[in-house]
């Protein structure tokens, strides 16, 4: 038996992104993604049928429910899918052990993950946007873009927590519960540290609202692209260094 | 000449020692690495397969260090101990995507020849999660085999295998190792590994217990004092007789009734009690070894 093989280059693997697709469409978890947007502009249905055209209900819809919930959730349930499951079971190791680079495998699971999050979650917040306030489509555009870029920077964040501990999902809900939603509403300091709050300025400076109070875009933006290059270098690394020991 | 190196290796995990100070040299044929449950053979497949940093000593393929080294799987193949894998393909789907990530360039035609030499061709295109325990360790098998790979590290590859994919995978490994690849495969059966193992290291608790052909292991493992119970219809009179043999080093009348006997040499003791007893008219009814268990093989091993 002779075989003959080239390097495999690129940032992306296009078999990796299959796996990925693969693998996560055919776990329950991949039928939660069609549930939470079904929900979202199901709500936004109703509202829209009760309450009007209104802005205030509209941002609550699409804020309160979209970018703070479905949106985070989407792109936890992606990333732990993609990620957390084949190390708990330890069949990443069939991944790492070919001559492909760490960064390779960790963009190429996230391009899965950021597949889901546009399918799943910014173009159901941009079509609730619609559905609320036809007539304000850089509201739709403000919250699609928005739950885009936060999208990405939770998914690079839950891709490295899936890679420190086996316990990425419970962590994940436990830092969106308290950290961005309790604290977040509580405390107006968190609003700095906050992915919710940077992506909800991008919806500020896009669609003219006032979600967040006092943080320059310019921040938002940089933090956001800063958390995500963190996140998937954070998580190539720990991957490079990955400890594969049976069941002894 | 392909060689893995192990040099003064030790790893821990916060107080536990898995492996403790070992050196040795895994060359071209089959190794077999031979030790009880929770000796340490998967943290030491795991640290000649890169997946584990030595806490102290260096690991390293042909002078180039394991770990953090994607390179050198372009050269190993590797079959993990734990089942999981992709269930949501079929295994022929599993070994073309592997056979891609190793970028062949005809990773279909390399799928179809490893699926061929494990014998899975006519279940490749069932759903893994449909497959038993020895399918599963096959199409792992096929899955490190698909790049041709120099080396081959193979953590408990016969278990859940049936005796005639034992028999294969046997013949398998021992045409890999004539062809000059370097096998290494763990196991905690002595059999096993004697029947494909040109070579055998031993680890107990973490120690490299012992090195040698399988001859000179079983040697280690029979020229050693044995322990056996007797139950007899004449007790007294055959333990008298059995201490009077050089074969027996010590003998004890149990108080529950039958003898304990020490064997210093078991090959000749093996022949001379049923001589004994016959000349004296002792009807043996019972003849137990009472240590034959591998790990006190192995505790016997590691104290001599």
């Amino acid at each position: 038996m002779s075989v003959v093989s080239r390097p495999v280059r690129g940032p992306v693997s296009r078999t990796v992104v299959r796996l990925g697709a693969r693998s996560l469409f055919g776990r329950w978890r991949g039928v939660l993604l069609f549930v939470l947007p079904l929900v979202l502009v199901g709500l936004a249905v109703l509202v829209r049928a009760l309450v009007g055209e209104d802005q205030d209900s509209a941002e609550a819809v699409v804020y309160n429910l979209g970018l703070a919930v479905v949106v985070p959730l989407v792109a936890l349930l992606a990333t732990s899918g993609l990620l957390a499951s084949e190390i708990d079971d330890g069949s990443i190791a069939y991944l790492l052990a070919k001559p492909v680079s760490r960064y390779t495998i960790v963009s190429s699971k996230l391009v899965v993950a950021l597949g889901s999050v546009l399918a799943f979650g910014a173009v159901p917040m941009g079509m609730a946007g619609l559905v609320l306030l036809p007539g304000s489509p850089s509201f739709a555009l403000g919250f699609f873009l928005a739950s885009l870029l936060g999208g990405a920077a939770y998914c690079a964040v839950f891709s490295w927590l899936s890679v420190l501990t086996r316990h990425a999902v419970v962590i994940g809900l436990i830092y969106l519960l308290i950290w961005e939603g309790l604290l977040g509403g509580l405390l107006d300091g968190i609003r700095w540290l906050s992915i919710t709050r940077w992506s909800s300025e991008v919806v500020d400076w896009v669609a003219s609202t006032e979600l967040v109070d006092d943080l320059p875009l310019t921040y938002a933006l940089i933090a956001l692209v800063g958390v995500f290059v963190l996140g998937v270098r954070g998580t190539a690394r720990r991957l490079q260094g990955f400890n594969l020991t049976g069941d002894e | 000449m392909t060689e893995i190196r192990i040099d003064h290796v030790s790893r821990w995990y916060r107080n536990v020692v898995a492996v403790n100070d070992v050196s040795m040299t895994i060359g071209p044929g089959v190794t077999g690495l031979l030790g009880p449950n929770g000796a340490g053979k998967s943290t030491l497949i795991a640290l000649m397969s890169g997946f584990l940093a030595p806490s102290t000593g260096t690991v390293t393929l042909d002078g180039e260090p394991l770990w953090r080294n994607e390179k050198v799987y372009r050269r190993i193949g590797l079959v993990p101990e734990r089942e999981a894998l992709f269930d949501y393909l079929t295994g022929r789907q599993f070994v073309v995507a592997m056979a891609e990530l190793h970028g062949l360039a005809d990773a279909g035609a390399a799928a179809q020849r490893a699926l061929a030499v494990i014998e899975m061709t006519d279940a490749q295109d069932r759903s893994i999660s449909t497959y038993s325990k020895g399918m599963r360790q096959r199409v792992k098998m096929a899955s490190a085999l698909v790049h041709d790979p120099e080396v081959l590290l193979l953590d408990e590859p016969f278990n859940g295998m049936d005796p005639r994919q034992r028999i294969h995978l046997m013949e398998l490994l021992r045409t890999m190792g004539a062809e000059g690849r370097t096998v290494l495969f763990s196991s905690h059966i002595l059999e096993e590994v004697e029947q494909v193992a040109r070579q055998i290291e031993v680890v107990v608790s973490g120690r490299h217990a012992a090195s040698g052909d399988f001859g000179a292991i079983r040697r280690l493992m029979t020229d050693r004092p044995n322990r056996f119970v007797l139950r007899t219809d004449g007790d007294r009179l055959l333990a008298s007789v059995l201490l009077g043999d050089a074969s027996v080093r010590g003998v004890r009348l149990r108080s529950e009734g039958g003898i304990e006997v020490e064997a210093s040499d078991f090959g000749r003791f093996s022949l001379v009690l049923p001589r004994l007893a016959r000349e004296h008219g002792v009807r043996l009814l019972e003849v137990t070894p009472t240590d034959e268990s591998l790990e006190s093989v192995f505790a016997y091993l590691v104290s001599s």
